[in-house]
């Protein structure tokens, strides 16, 4: 194996700072979910220097999925600026010296998110990593990990669906509003970390490879290219995205941008009024641009 | 009549087992575990067979087996000797000879269970509607409506109040909750149930409803039914035929009147004279 370290700067770590058994491990643990659409394949999780349960996972498969031409974006929430984004994203920049980065999603080649996937459709030159925290979805109805894994291996999934019941009989509506359980490919159901029901979509006939990487529960699974996604649903009462319309029956258009077709977040001012925005930052600047270019055009 | 299940020399034995294992320990030794090498022989040389729509009795004092004879058969406990075939419509299956896959289709399609204890049989975190849809679901029913449907007409058939099919189990009455894992058990109509000492625990007249309810279920489904029980009134009442277990033998089988009218074997005749 081909172990370089670079001393560019005094920096005895390797590129990358994973040792490349560690990068082997990793991209062993990659193919496999490949090739078994959503399965949780078991690996070797190394200790990062930051605390596990903030996207230590993620890290190490961008660590050892990234090469000195790469442009990476790193999001949080939909955000490049928020701070679990930012401290990742110097990380990243210390550690693959030539890296180099980016807030575009038009631009990068390599995304590690948490939380969200970005609203622009990804490439299929392009690749998301997705922290999670919990990657098995069958943990909320069986605590016994030996039993969860026959339950996968058999597809029982019956439980999950008891839980769908549960929720139209009491509120009459699925009140799961992140970490929607997927079915992958007709089999295996995922935890698709915690995005918001209306990322799930996109996970189905994705162009982009879509990774998802737990690192304090040692797992990598995936979900390839061009790969069904199914969220689990009753035949007659069918899955739905978040609603955005105001008690008037209107969409909510961004505060910002005004897009009437993205994800938003809710602000809540000093004076206790409710304000809009995209909850994808660079979507939301992507927008405005247009606007002025429009507006420019006209004039 | 078509035979619904045939077992044959059925044993389970808890520990290393020895070659005196079977000499040393039955009715004849007074106990059920092995002088020699100290494993408990739980049932042994069990041998049975049931028919569409019959009722067949287990029982015997605790101890006997009984329960180890449906664990096994319902694949709860993996019996150490014997074989068992289920005949389902045209097919044939060998119980023990299935993978756990093949085990769970069809506990979850053609068999039925209903435990002593409700909290056994039942999730009593989620609401009795729940604990029905979970069998319809594990039996590939996925419509909503049709579940909410069938979870009542079920309910409604149990003589449980429509009213509280979304409380949760842990809010009900010991017969009550009963009901709803017969009901549960029920909800795929399978030909074969098993109900173990379900009336246990239950005062008189509450029992006496459940087990009218179990006789009317069986003569409208034909359901094959096997019922453990240590109560000769349960026995008298439900079942056709019977077998008498002790110490993990069966000591006496034959026509439920027969063998409470005139039991052959010692402990059948000091059971019998007991229960006055």
């Amino acid at each position: 194996m081909n172990v370089t370290a670079h001393t560019t700067a005094g920096n005895a770590y390797t590129f990358g700072f994973l040792d490349e058994y560690a990068k082997k491990e990793v991209r062993r643990a990659v193919l496999k979910a490949i090739a078994i659409p959503g399965y949780q394949v078991p690996y070797a999780s190394r200790e990062m220097p930051m605390g596990r349960g903030f996207g230590t996972g993620g890290l190490q498969l961008t660590l050892s999925l990234i090469g000195p031409d790469e442009v990476i974006k790193v999001i949080d929430q939909g955000s490049d600026d928020s701070v679990n984004a930012v401290n990742l994203r110097q990380f990243i920049e210390m550690m693959c010296p030539g890296v180099s980065t980016t807030t575009k999603t038009a631009e990068c080649t390599l995304i590690q998110s948490r939380h969200r996937i970005p609203e622009r459709p990804l490439t299929a030159a392009q690749i998301i990593v997705l922290q999670v925290p919990y990657p098995d979805p069958l943990v909320v109805v069986e605590p016994s990990e030996d039993k969860r894994k026959t339950m996968h291996g058999e597809a029982d999934y019956s439980r999950l669906l008891v839980k769908l019941y549960e929720d139209l009989v009491t509120f009459d509506e699925i009140t799961l509003s992140h970490r929607y359980p997927t079915r992958i490919n007709g089999h295996y159901i995922i935890d698709p970390s915690p995005i918001p029901r209306w990322d799930v979509p996109k996970l189905n006939d994705s162009a982009a490879l879509i990774l998802l990487g737990a690192g304090r529960e040692k797992k990598i699974y995936a979900v390839p290219p061009h790969t069904q996604a199914t969220p689990l649903a009753f035949n007659d009462v069918p899955f739905r995205v978040e609603d955005f319309r105001d008690a008037a029956g209107r969409r909510r258009a961004c505060a910002r941008c005004g897009c009437m077709n993205s994800f938003l977040d809710e602000f809540v001012s000093d004076s206790g009024d409710k304000t809009y925005q995209c909850s994808d930052s660079d979507w939301c600047d992507e927008q405005l641009l247009q606007i002025e270019r429009l507006r420019r055009k006209s004039a | 009549m078509n035979q619904v299940l045939q077992v044959r020399n059925l044993g389970k034995i808890y520990g290393p087992g020895c070659p005196h294992c079977f000499e040393s320990t039955g009715p004849e030794a007074h106990t059920n575990l092995c002088p020699h090498c100290d494993s408990v022989i739980a049932i042994h040389d069990v041998s049975l067979d049931l028919h569409e729509g019959e009722i067949l009795g287990i029982m015997g004092e605790s101890g006997s087996g009984k329960s180890t004879v449906v664990k096994a058969l319902y694949f709860d406990q993996a019996p150490s000797a014997g074989e068992a075939i289920f005949f389902d419509a045209e097919k044939q299956h060998a119980l023990f000879n299935l993978n756990t896959a093949q085990q769970r289709w069809l506990r979850n399609f053609r068999f039925g269970m209903v435990y002593q204890h409700p909290h056994q049989g039942l999730n009593f975190n989620i609401t009795a509607g729940g604990n029905i849809a979970e069998r319809l679901l594990m039996s590939d029913l996925m419509d909503y409506n049709a579940i909410r449907a069938r979870a009542k007409a079920l309910l409604t058939r149990m003589e449980v109040l429509l009213s509280r099919i979304d409380d949760r189990p842990k809010n009900f009455s010991g017969g009550m909750q009963q009901r709803v894992q017969i009901a549960k058990a029920l909800a795929t109509r399978p030909p074969l149930l098993f109900l173990d000492e379900v009336t246990s625990g239950l005062d008189l007249s509450v029992q006496a409803r459940i087990l009218d309810l179990i006789l009317e279920i069986q003569q409208e489904l034909k359901t094959a039914m096997i019922v453990v029980t240590h109560d000769l009134g349960v026995i008298r009442l439900l079942t056709g035929r019977a077998i008498v277990m002790k110490y993990g033998r069966v000591i006496e089988a034959g026509l439920t009147d027969q063998i409470l009218e005139d039991p052959q074997h010692a402990y059948t005749q000091q059971l019998v004279a007991s229960a006055l």
